[in-house]
This record gives structure tokens, C-alpha cells and sequence, in this order.
């Protein structure tokens, strides 16, 4: 008993170490037997490797503790409160706000211009290609508010997840026809940038608070899908946004 | 650049990112919600640790995993590897391209999508959620690695795509097709679930490698284009799990109903 609450603290670490020990495994059995090469600078690689090793230990203490208790706790205040304006307003924002400032996407939104300079969709000034890259920027952000708004308001009425998925899916792949081909690429890729490490541990709490709170919805059946709805839409909008540029 | 000085931009750029999050947060909690937060300095304590831990976490991948990870996908596409004996003094022998020639890129492909996916946070997160929605009747580490062997098979078939150079559209549009007769088949529950792990596998840890094994699949093979065929990878990171998902619930149900041997509901 008092070996098991000296280990729980460590619990973290240990399951850090099972999740990353296949990389390791990979890594070595490719480099050493397949491309029969030596580790290229081996104390970094440790070094790196026990960074990553706490990283993710403090990353799951830190979401059992603040995000994921956070993000239920506003969810029931926004149920109970039912002002149904307000808890679209805070999604749009949740949605619009970890996504605009996302690294990820501004590399991604900057390499998109150059492509659609290179390609003359654009004029190859640099006014032209900053002004094509934050337009996408906002476009994205747009679309990924819109999507949790869109899947806040599909728990609140329980419509259900598949309709709304494959319909965008089939709205995808008819889009794709009629866009430019620069865009496509782009497009696809956008759906996986959104979706960021801390958004979606908060917008799952959201979600599955959202659906146990509210009479007559199942976490399970509704309270997941907000997800779905944030890597579907930025693929329509951004396309919308190649054909009208 | 010295470990700390890159620990402080690591943290910098992590904090960027979580200001406008937290500005909303704390906006409607203060304005709109006007509660009091319950144990509001564990939850404090919460975000310092995410913010930490990702920041070591992404310091971590781009000292150590990264550039290996990078240096070995290139290495494993280059044709000199790949034919040995039919590659001399920097000139191919050979003619066409094989598919049958390029097997330890789709077990690399297969082996690094399956265990960058098991390792990747965001879907650490969801799977501790199911576990705790659905009453332990879906097993975090089992979702995990449904989803994660989605991601390998998705990304080695993404891998024969561009040597063979078949068109994409035809891999999407059946996937799409299968998904959509998966749904009508499988356990209500699973599916928003499934649904959503397409989108959480596409993060941190998964793209950075898959772009680079795409990118040096497609730069070593004459006729592909690294913008078109690059990109492909991860639309096959993303259809895959979902199919995986909801065959794990398809086949769990199963087994459930031979053990009992009744037909009766499932257990999900």
C-alpha cells in the first residue's frame, strides 16, 4: 500500500516510456539492420529522448488536473446558465482562437502563397503574397470556428454525426473538381493542421461535458465528433477560397 | 544554439499559441460564466504543466527523433539503397521503377506511422476520454492502437501509391466508400469516436516524418511531384483510422456475441 502511493507520482513517467518506446525500437532496428548504420551523435539522441520522455509525463498530469477538469467545468456552467448565444459565441471563439495563431498553419499558409505566386494565380510581389497568405490564414481560422459552432449546435439538437460527415465528404469531393489544382494540396493538408494538441483535449472536454450535461444526449453518442466537424471544414473553405481568388 | 536558449524559444512559441486560448477562457469564465473555478490553482497548475511538458516534448522531437527520422527516410528512398548492385557510380541501371523493389519503404512507413501514432499527445487525450465516457468498455491503449494501426496501414499504402503512381482520387473515393458502408454496419457508439480520430492523428509527432518520407519518396522517383504526391501521405493518415476504429468495435462485438452466443445487443 505504501509502495503503491510512493509509485504514483512516477505512473506518468512509466506510461511515457511504454507509449514512446516503439519510435525507439523503430529507429534502431532500421538504422542498425536495415540501413547497417551507427547513431549518429547518441548523447543527443538520449538527452532528446529523456526531454521527450518528461515532456509527455507533465503533458498528461497537466491535462487530468487543468484541461480536461477546465474544460467539463465550463461546459456544465454553459448548460446550466442556457444562454444558447453565449456558448456559440465561446465556440466560435474557442475554434477562431487556437487556430489563427497555430505555428503550424502560418508555415503552412506562407509556403501556400508561394506556390500560387509561382503558379500566377497571384501577382509574385510580396504585398500580393502576404495579403494571398493571411487572407488563407483567416479563412482557416473561419472555418474551424464555424465547425465547432456547427458541432455545438448538432449536440445541442442531437442530430446525428454521420449525416453531417459524409454530406461534407461527398461536398469535398465535388468541390475538388471544380477547384484550382494549387489549392487542392493546400486544402487537404489544412484539415490536419487544425487540429492542435491543446485544442483538442479542450474541445473533447467541451464536447462530452456538453452531452452529459443536457437531458436526453449520450457522451458517447454525442459528446465526440467536434473533431471530425474541425478537420472537415477548413478542406471546403479553403477550396471556396482558391476558386474565388 | 544552447539547450536552454532553445528551451526558451520552444516555450515562447508553445505560449503564442495558448494566449488567445486562454484570453477566451479566461473572458468568459470572468464576464460571461461568472463563476468560481473549483480548485482553480490545481487547474492553473494543469496548464503550466501542458505548457512545460509540450514545449520539452517538442524540444525533444527536434533534437532527437526528427533529423534521424528525416535522415533515415531519405536514405531508405535513395535509389542506391534500394537496387545496390543495379545502381553503380551514381548511374541506374535499371530502367522502370518496381513496386516490388521499394518493400523496406513500406515497413518503414508502416512500422514509423504505427509507433509515431501510439506516441502522439492529442491522442493520448482522446483515449483517455473514451475510456472514461464509455465505463471502461473501450480500452484507451486498445482505441490508441486500433487508430495507430489504422495510420501504418494507411501511410504503407500511401507509400505504393506514389512509386506506382496511381491516381489518388481512386484510393480516396473507396476509402470514402468503405467508411461510408462501415457506418451502416458498425455499433452506434463507435462512430463519432472513429470519426474523430481521423482528425487527431495528423499532429505533432506523425506529420513532420510522413512529409519527409513522402517528400524524399516522390523527389527519388522521376515523373512525381513533391507538392502533388507529398501531401497524399497525410490525407492517408487521416481516411485510415477511421476505418480501423470502427472495424476494432466491429470485430470486439463480434467476439462478444460468439462468447455469450446470444444475439443480442453489443457491449459498446
Amino acid at each position: 500500500m505504501n509502495l503503491r502511493y510512493l509509485a504514483q507520482p512516477f505512473r506518468p513517467l512509466f506510461e511515457a516510456a511504454r507509449d514512446l518506446m516503439p519510435i525507439i525500437l523503430v529507429i534502431l532496428f532500421f538504422q542498425e539492420l536495415v540501413l547497417k548504420q551507427p547513431i549518429p551523435n547518441m548523447e543527443e539522441m538520449l538527452i532528446g529522448m529523456l526531454m521527450v520522455l518528461l515532456g509527455l509525463a507533465l503533458f498528461v498530469r497537466g491535462l487530468e488536473i487543468g484541461l480536461f477538469p477546465l474544460g467539463e467545468s465550463m461546459a456544465f456552467a454553459f448548460a446550466k446558465k442556457g444562454n444558447v448565444f453565449w456558448l456559440l459565441l465561446f465556440a466560435f471563439l474557442l475554434g477562431f482562437g487556437t487556430t489563427v495563431a497555430e505555428p503550424a498553419l502560418i508555415a503552412v499558409a506562407g509556403k501556400a502563397a508561394e506556390i500560387a505566386a509561382q503558379g500566377g494565380v497571384i501577382e509574385s510581389t510580396q504585398e500580393a503574397v502576404e495579403s494571398y497568405a493571411d487572407g488563407l490564414r483567416m479563412t482557416v481560422a473561419l472555418s474551424v470556428g464555424t465547425a465547432i459552432v456547427l458541432g455545438v449546435l448538432r449536440i445541442l439538437k442531437g442530430w446525428p454525426l454521420h449525416f453531417c460527415i459524409i454530406g461534407g465528404y461527398f461536398v469535398v469531393v465535388a468541390m475538388t473538381y471544380f477547384a484550382p489544382d494549387e489549392i487542392i494540396g493546400i486544402a487537404y493538408d489544412s484539415g490536419g493542421v487544425t487540429t492542435s494538441t491543446i485544442t483538442v483535449p479542450l474541445v473533447t472536454a467541451l464536447g462530452v461535458g456538453l452531452a452529459s450535461s443536457i437531458r436526453g444526449r449520450n457522451p458517447m453518442l454525442d459528446g465526440f465528433g467536434l473533431i471530425a466537424f474541425a478537420s472537415l471544414l477548413p478542406m471546403i473553405f479553403v477550396m471556396l477560397y482558391g476558386i474565388m481568388i | 544554439m544552447s539547450h536552454l536558449e532553445l528551451f526558451q524559444e520552444t516555450l515562447q512559441s508553445t505560449l503564442r499559441d495558448v494566449i488567445p486560448i486562454a484570453l477566451v477562457l479566461i473572458g468568459f469564465q470572468m464576464f460571461v460564466l461568472r463563476q468560481k473555478i473549483a480548485h482553480a490553482w490545481r487547474v492553473l497548475r494543469g496548464f503550466v504543466y501542458v505548457l512545460l511538458g509540450l514545449a520539452l516534448f517538442l524540444m525533444g522531437l527536434e533534437e532527437a527523433i526528427f533529423p534521424l527520422g528525416e535522415v533515415m527516410a531519405t536514405q531508405l528512398t535513395n535509389p542506391a539503397f534500394l537496387y545496390g548492385d543495379l545502381y553503380k557510380d551514381g548511374v541506374a541501371v535499371i530502367e522502370t521503377i518496381r513496386w516490388q523493389d521499394y518493400g523496406w519503404v513500406y515497413a518503414f512507413a508502416f512500422a514509423i506511422g504505427l509507433a509515431t501514432t501510439l506516441a502522439e499527445p492529442s491522442l493520448i487525450a482522446v483515449g483517455m476520454k473514451a475510456q472514461q465516457v464509455s465505463g471502461g468498455a473501450i480500452s484507451a491503449w486498445g482505441l490508441r492502437l486500433a487508430v495507430s494501426l489504422g495510420v501504418a496501414i494507411g501511410v504503407s499504402l500511401g507509400c505504393f501509391r506514389i512509386v506506382t503512381g496511381t491516381d489518388l482520387w481512386l484510393y480516396i473515393v473507396v476509402a470514402y466508400v468503405l467508411v461510408i458502408l462501415q457506418t451502416m454496419r458498425a455499433p452506434k457508439m463507435i462512430i463519432p469516436l472513429a470519426y474523430d480520430s481521423g482528425g487527431v492523428t495528423t499532429s505533432t509527432v506523425t506529420v513532420p516524418l510522413l512529409a519527409a518520407l513522402g517528400l524524399g519518396l516522390a523527389a527519388t522517383i522521376p515523373g512525381r511531384s513533391p507538392l502533388i504526391d507529398g501531401f497524399g501521405l497525410i490525407a492517408f493518415a487521416s481516411v485510415f483510422p477511421i476505418m480501423s476504429v470502427m472495424g476494432y468495435a466491429q470485430i470486439s462485438r463480434w467476439l462478444e456475441n460468439k462468447k455469450k452466443n446470444t444475439g443480442g445487443e453489443d457491449a459498446l
